[in-house]
């Protein structure tokens, strides 16, 4: 499963590129990813948009978050060695170079292949353009040692001392079948339909060395990464990701986003930490709760996404503004509070959640929420976030954390390379 | 108990089913010479060590019954040669190549059940090079699968009769203890089975399945259910009442069900046994296929055996059959090298990988756990390793055909 040059431009022939006039549009988002623009139409729901899977960078973080997520989470087979490891993630960059670019994965592909062998690719998503599919992989702290505490593949002096399972917080009710795991890989694309042909190829390929732990399915981003992205709304209905870290914003990412050459250890540089939280919403209550309530649990208007300390959506708010009756106007228990990095030191993520609803559970609500998922420098910067809001946050009453994994991202991989190449080096 | 449409293309029926002739290769005079003494009870070889190469038995059968000799790989199950129908008083000759390696005979007076006289047979000396022929080997493997499956029969045969006997006579218990190990013979060969329509949902089906289909519903399942009484609030494996449609067997009924069942078996005892029957080299790689796809829908999820909850024997008797039928071919594969004998190599560490899995919970022999204290966690580790298994094993048919 080498990475067979391209046989056709994409599955779906040539793309339009003869009637679109196609250009080629390289925007320097986040100073790393280009966009390359292939048809003018379909651009509105980004079905054209593909972007480079090799660079410094893995894309899928400071790319602008796509409208669906495919996340899922595997672990290593029991017997798979650091040999079997290292051919898988072969494998994975292989069939997620030629994913991200449109292709159908292997040599043969979807339809090209002997009519008496199953066929390579799984051929769902012929057809269909690269609608700006990401693919970002991570690795969790198990991957690298096992809960007794076993190098279970040699490669336990490669893990990075920041990449330690998450503490317990206030209010956790995580289950075990969506917590933790050895692998990540997270598919993002403007097409559901895309994503989940990207990981249902790669939970394929990897039969035999990994199987899948924990997967969702998200509709609908929650966060902006991009000053040209509008900001979306989360099921609550409110505004969600507004002070989010932009692509645009290089110190910020520099800071907050990429580890730094010397944050250690060396294979990371370049990579970030990604932790992903199952929030599952109270929805039904949340309904019945009134307007003012509402807008004093998250700190912000409903209607606009302004700071109740006034101004527009993007308006520092205003922690000392007060009332006639001197009560502070952003609430002390609000959630844009609690989270701003003002009361965190300073601290910022990269958000790029998404809305859920998996059915409905055995009371018959809803079982809806948010995927939650930030990338970070040091997985540290969530645990600060997230101890400020744990237990004290006004919207804990509505809202359940029930799946959570930290996975180390390491750097893109060069081409002719393969990502996580540095753990083995 | 599902129908994989068997390669039926024209090109191929012409160029791969390969009638079978009966036995192996030329004699040759330099090579060894061994006599066999079959009667009733025995089966005794004047040496059980040869050399490589074109080894001759004479088998002269002093029983009063017509007789077979068996040649079983080390696994005890893949047949790598056979002499049928040795009548009472011959002494005919039969010769087959042998690479070096561990083998054992045995003799099966009335060409039915286990054989006796099981012998551990031992090939020293030199592979033999290897017959670019693809011909010769594709020839060697129709006719041993073609002794496999007829082999499993011999044994169903009377399994099956000692089986319904017991459930006849109202002996349950031993009914019960007999269920699980004469499937296996069933399980180990169902694609062929299933080859012959209406003879698998007669034998196999389960009740869901039967009553969807508007079948009547007859076969192992149907007995399961009587020797294993649901409880009054059970449920099918569909969701419905246990009890919907459905009632303990009167002795009438059960005289039917066991007399159908020996009927069924016997039927296919004979179509396996027929001069005309044959397979073809794709039938042999789409039954290893086969036979793993039944344990990835129908094992893995416990709906096989839902009453007795003995899956994982008809589980593990799936793992055997498809590692037979691989083994009969797997030869023709790794022929090609390169990327086809790597496969090969790939494939045979999965059977080796899901046999020791299978290892922990029991054995045909002794018995495997009952599978409703197989808890979600060891069913998924099993299910990851028939995954594991059948995605390289999906790619045997055309890497065997090079097609």
């Amino acid at each position: 499963m080498s990475d067979e040059p391209d046989r056709r431009l994409s599955r779906r022939g040539l793309l339009g590129l003869a009637g679109a006039g196609a250009v080629g549009l390289a925007a320097g988002v986040g100073g790393t990813v280009a966009v390359d623009r292939l048809t003018g139409a379909g651009a509105a729901n980004g079905a054209g948009v593909r972007y480079p899977f090799y660079g410094r960078h893995q894309s899928g973080i400071t790319t602008p978050a796509q409208d669906r997520l495919h996340f899922a989470v595997f672990d290593l087979a029991e017997n798979s060695d650091a040999d079997d490891l290292k051919s898988l993630l072969k494998d994975w960059t292989a069939a997620a170079a030629r994913m991200t670019q449109g292709l159908d994965v292997g040599k043969h592909g979807a339809v090209g292949g002997s009519p008496y062998a199953p066929p390579e690719d799984t051929g769902e998503a012929l057809g269909l353009p690269p609608s700006g599919l990401t693919l970002t992989f991570g690795f969790g702290p198990s991957l690298f040692t096992t809960k007794d505490g076993a190098d279970r593949l040699g490669l336990a002096g490669r893990r990075p001392p920041l990449l330690q399972p998450l503490p317990r917080f206030s209010g956790d009710a995580l289950q075990p079948q969506l917590t933790g795991g050895d692998l990540c890989i997270q598919a993002c694309s403007d097409d559901p339909q895309v994503a989940v042909h990207a990981i249902r190829n790669l939970s394929r390929i990897a039969f035999g060395r990994a199987s899948l732990r924990w997967s969702q399915l998200g509709f609908g981003r929650t966060s902006s990464t991009s000053t040209a992205q509008s900001t979306p709304r989360n099921l609550f209905g409110f505004k969600d990701g507004t002070a989010n870290v932009k692509a645009e914003e290089q110190n910020a990412v520099d800071t907050s986003v990429w580890v730094g050459a010397g944050d250690g250890p060396e294979w990371m540089t370049g990579g970030s930490y990604l932790v992903a939280r199952k929030i599952r919403m109270i929805i039904e209550s949340w309904d019945r709760s009134q307007l003012s309530e509402q807008q004093n649990v998250i700190g912000r208007d409903k209607d606009a996404g302004a700071p109740l300390s006034g101004g527009t959506e993007f308006t520092d708010p205003d922690f000392t503004a007060k009332d006639s009756g001197g009560s502070p106007l952003i609430p002390k228990d609000s959630h844009v509070r609690l989270a701003h990095p003002s009361v965190n030191g300073g601290v910022r993520l990269l958000r790029r959640g998404y809305n859920f609803v998996d059915g409905n559970d055995e009371l018959g609500r809803l079982n809806a929420g948010l995927f939650f998922l930030s990338f970070q420098r040091s997985p540290e910067q969530f645990i600060t976030v997230q101890k400020s809001l744990a237990g004290v946050d006004a919207l804990n009453e509505y809202i359940r954390h029930v799946g959570s994994g930290v996975f180390a991202v390491p750097p893109g991989a060069k081409q002719g390379g393969y990502i996580g190449a540095g753990l083995f080096g | 108990m599902r129908h994989r449409s068997l390669l039926a293309g024209a090109a191929l029926a012409g160029t791969l089913a390969i009638v079978l002739t009966g036995c192996v290769p030329n004699s040759t005079a330099e090579g060894s010479t061994i006599s066999v003494k079959a009667s009733e009870k025995s089966c005794e070889l004047s040496a059980s060590t040869a050399s490589s190469g074109a080894i001759t038995f004479t088998i002269s059968n002093s029983g009063s019954d017509v007789t077979e000799l068996e040649i079983l790989a080390e696994d005890k199950l893949r047949i790598v040669g056979e002499k049928e129908n040795i009548g009472p008083g011959t002494s005919p000759k039969y010769v087959v190549q042998l690479d070096p390696g561990t083998y054992y005979t045995t003799c099966k007076p009335g060409m039915i059940g286990a054989g006796v006289g099981q012998t551990e047979f031992t090939v020293t000396g030199k592979a033999a090079k290897a017959d670019a022929s693809q011909k010769k080997l594709t020839d060697q493997a129709v006719t041993n699968y073609i002794g496999y499956v007829k082999a499993q029969t011999e044994e169903l045969l009377p399994a099956t009769s000692a089986f319904t006997a017991a459930y006849l006579a109202g002996d349950d218990d031993k009914a019960r203890s007999l269920f699980a190990s004469t499937r296996v013979f069933y399980e180990r060969i169902e694609p062929t089975a299933e080859a012959f329509g209406d003879l698998d949902p007669e034998i196999d089906y389960r009740e869901v399945d039967a009553v969807a289909e508007g079948l009547s519903w007859t076969g192992f399942h149907r007995i399961e259910k009587d020797l294993w009484p649901p409880a009054a609030d059970a449920l099918n494996s569909d969701g419905t009442s246990a009890l919907l449609d459905w009632a303990p067997s009167t002795p009438e009924q059960r005289k039917e069900f066991a007399d159908g069942l020996n009927a069924d078996v016997k039927k296919l005892y004979d179509l396996v046994h027929a001069k005309d029957f044959t397979v073809s080299l794709s039938d042999i790689s789409n039954g290893a296929i086969g036979l793993l796809d039944e344990v990835a829908t129908g094992k893995i999820s416990g709906e096989e055996d839902w009453w007795s909850h003995t899956d994982l024997t008809d589980f593990a008797a799936n793992v055997q059959g498809a590692e037979v039928a691989f083994g009969n071919v797997k030869e023709i594969a790794a022929a090609k090298g390169g990327s086809a004998a790597k496969l090969m190599d790939r494939i045979q560490g999965q059977f080796d990988a899901m046999n020791s899995l299978l290892g922990r919970y029991g054995s045909i022999e002794s018995g495997f756990t009952p599978y409703d204290e197989v808890t979600d966690a060891q069913r998924k580790e099993l299910s990851d390793q028939v995954n594991a298994l059948a995605e390289p094993l999906s790619q045997l048919t055309s890497t065997v055909l090079g097609l």
